[in-house]
């Protein structure tokens, strides 16, 4: 399963151990998100994508780049029925490995670019959000202005830049240029949240009862206002793997021993015409990932609100 | 209304200098060798490497260069390619193709997306509306040069409807696919903030009581919610510039259109790295000017945001 998944689960299980028979926001989510076949669909497809990244040797065998024989390159697949294809199911690549198995390694890079950048923002946001949103004056004034400057660079123009600086980069080094460029929007999300719930009558009454700014912070504001910045995040783990593959398929992302479906639609895409098969497998897998991502956090957004309801 | 506005330009003023900064100490300045970096996979003689150190200027200190980096960027001074021409002049033989580019995708994205936004909202959980959200949420999930590749293929190649590349037929025959493409990512969003803001403006005191005194729903429609309904469309029209040119880079090499896309694309498949990086500044100069203007039509349209 996903991190945004099983998080999302395990709040919306401990909110109805903790709150008992009544419901909690996310006791009450989880009641009617259990209910819902999207959900269910896009939890199976993602638990499948994340088996894959952890433990590629449940689907193959072979290791990555592993037993090519160019003899074999670009053969496709003897039928379009992977279950009818015999041993190799989705044919061979470019340079004559086992498509299939390349493919389950390649869901390995996009899905930590996904999560490591997401949860950069994430920490980011809140933190930042936080602050500025809580103590206001100079402090949101720094902030805000700061958060402005990062704004003013559109995300594929500012990583093309970066990354060009940077030619040789790894997963890591990709994943950290991202996230620094990534917070943004999260942080002016979390800022909003914060500043609606600052003033309200439980935070005064937590004031007046001697609470300390990081007690109201932690106990009572990011509980009631983390919600919408914790949907945005978990949809934008689709929105990034989207970006990775665009950034590889533009040739300043991940470079050739790594594998990932980005790397794999860019090397299909001189030859697609006469092997569609190159292209077209990688982004089945790729769409149908971003998709449940994406599925999935319009269904928790629904549940998380009533009033969408 | 004068004084929204300047202060509005003066905000600009240090948004425009961080980012400059920003991309300046990113590439020039960080860790890791830019002109190596700027020379590609090939090794470099010390006599070039020291000449081109010189060249960029990068045995002054910092705050030196990026004030001169700036001096360059006001006067429209983008930097050089490898070959040696500049930047700019480079930029000038293919801007043209990019806006006729990006018009094409705007005005096809504009038009269609808030017309399926206007017909989901309506009947909002009928056929119409799951189509829509349904349709939207896949095209967002496909990643463009997948949607380019497949569309080339099929209604370029095989059913002969449209050029496959290149600019031959003019506008806007040769820009209309590519437009479409580079159009359905935003059309997506466009479509469903239009149809969220439909359906929450629906709910509105005030359509309720043009309703009570009797308008008829065609016009509680078009004068008073749609109205309403777009002015977060509007403020969408500002970031969607950023998709836009970033999309531009995609398709544009994608069916071969000379613009500012495609030198970007080229430049970056030969490692011309100062050429990226010039057009990319650029680029976020028109970003960020564009914005500028949606935020003044923002406060032309909403007397709200003028005096916050």
């Amino acid at each position: 399963m996903s991190e945004a998944g099983s998080d999302t689960l395990a709040v919306a299980q401990t909110g109805s151990d903790v709150a008992g028979a009544s419901a909690s926001l996310w006791s009450d989510a989880w009641r009617a998100l259990r209910r819902r076949v999207v959900f269910w669909v896009s939890v199976v497809i993602l638990v499948v994508m994340a088996l894959m990244a952890v433990f590629p040797s449940l689907f193959t065998d072979r290791g990555v780049n592993d037993r090519c024989d160019v003899r074999f390159a670009k053969h496709a697949p003897s039928s379009w029925n992977p279950f009818g294809a015999g041993g190799h199911p989705f044919g061979y690549d470019m340079h004559g490995c086992d498509y299939w198995a390349q493919i389950v390694h390649g869901a390995r890079a996009p899905m930590i670019v996904g999560f490591v950048v997401t949860g950069i923002a994430l920490t980011l946001s809140i933190t930042l959000g936080s602050l500025s949103g809580y103590f206001g004056r100079w402090l949101d004034a720094l902030i805000s202005r700061i958060t402005d400057i990062f704004f003013g660079l559109p995300l594929v123009l500012g990583a093309l830049v970066i990354l060009t600086a940077f030619p040789a980069h790894g997963v890591w080094t990709m994943s950290l240029v991202l996230g620094v460029l990534w917070w943004p929007t999260m942080t002016r999300l979390m800022r909003g949240q914060v500043l609606s719930v600052r003033d309200a009558d439980y935070v005064q009454a937590a004031r007046v009862l001697g609470a300390g700014d990081l007690r109201i912070m932690a106990r009572h504001i990011l509980p009631n206002a983390i919600a919408p910045v914790f949907v945005y995040a978990m949809l934008n783990v689709g929105v990034v793997i989207g970006y990775e593959a665009t950034l590889d398929y533009l040739g300043v992302g991940l470079q050739y021993p790594t594998v990932s479906w980005g790397l794999q639609l860019s090397q299909a895409q001189d030859v697609f015409t006469d092997y569609p098969y190159l292209l077209i497998y990688p982004a089945v897998l790729l769409t149908a990932t971003v998709l449940s991502f994406l599925l999935l956090g319009d269904a928790v957004r629904d549940a998380l609100d009533p009033k969408l309801r | 209304m004068w004084r929204f506005v300047l202060r509005r330009v003066l905000q600009m003023v240090p948004v425009l200098i961080g980012t400059t900064f920003l991309i300046y100490v990113a590439v020039f300045a960080l860790p890791g060798d830019p002109i190596r970096a700027l020379g590609g996979d090939k090794p470099m003689p010390p006599s070039v490497y020291e000449a081109l150190r010189h060249h960029y200027h990068l045995d002054e200190p910092l705050i030196e260069q990026y004030g001169r980096y700036l001096l360059g960027l006001v006067r429209g001074d983008f930097g050089e390619t490898l070959n040696g021409q500049s930047v700019a002049s480079l930029m000038a033989t293919g801007w043209t193709v990019t806006v006729q580019l990006a018009l094409t995708a705007w005005v096809f994205e504009l038009v269609v997306g808030i017309a399926l936004g206007v017909l989901a909202g309506l009947r909002k959980g009928g056929i119409i509306d799951s189509l829509v959200l349904s349709g939207t949420t896949f095209v967002i999930a496909i990643p463009a040069f997948v949607l380019a590749y497949s569309a080339q293929l099929i209604f370029g190649l095989k059913l002969g409807w449209f050029p496959t590349a290149g600019t031959d037929d003019g506008w806007p025959y040769s820009y209309l696919l590519p437009g479409i493409i580079l159009g359905s990512l935003s059309l997506a969003y466009i479509a469903r903030l239009t149809r969220t803001s439909l359906v929450e403006n629906m709910r509105a005191d005030y359509v309720r009581t043009a309703l009570a005194k009797g308008l008829p729903r065609r016009r509680i429609i078009l004068r008073h919610t749609l109205r309403n309904s777009l002015i977060p469309v509007v403020t969408y029209l500002g970031v969607d510039l950023g998709n836009l040119l970033a999309g531009a880079i995609v398709i544009e090499g994608i069916f071969n259109l000379p613009g500012i896309g495609q030198q970007i694309f080229q430049a970056v498949q030969i490692k011309d790295g100062p050429t990226v990086v010039g057009i990319s500044t650029f680029l976020v100069l028109i970003f960020l000017l564009a914005n500028l203007v949606v935020d003044i039509l923002y406060g032309a349209l909403d007397p709200r945001i003028r005096y916050e």
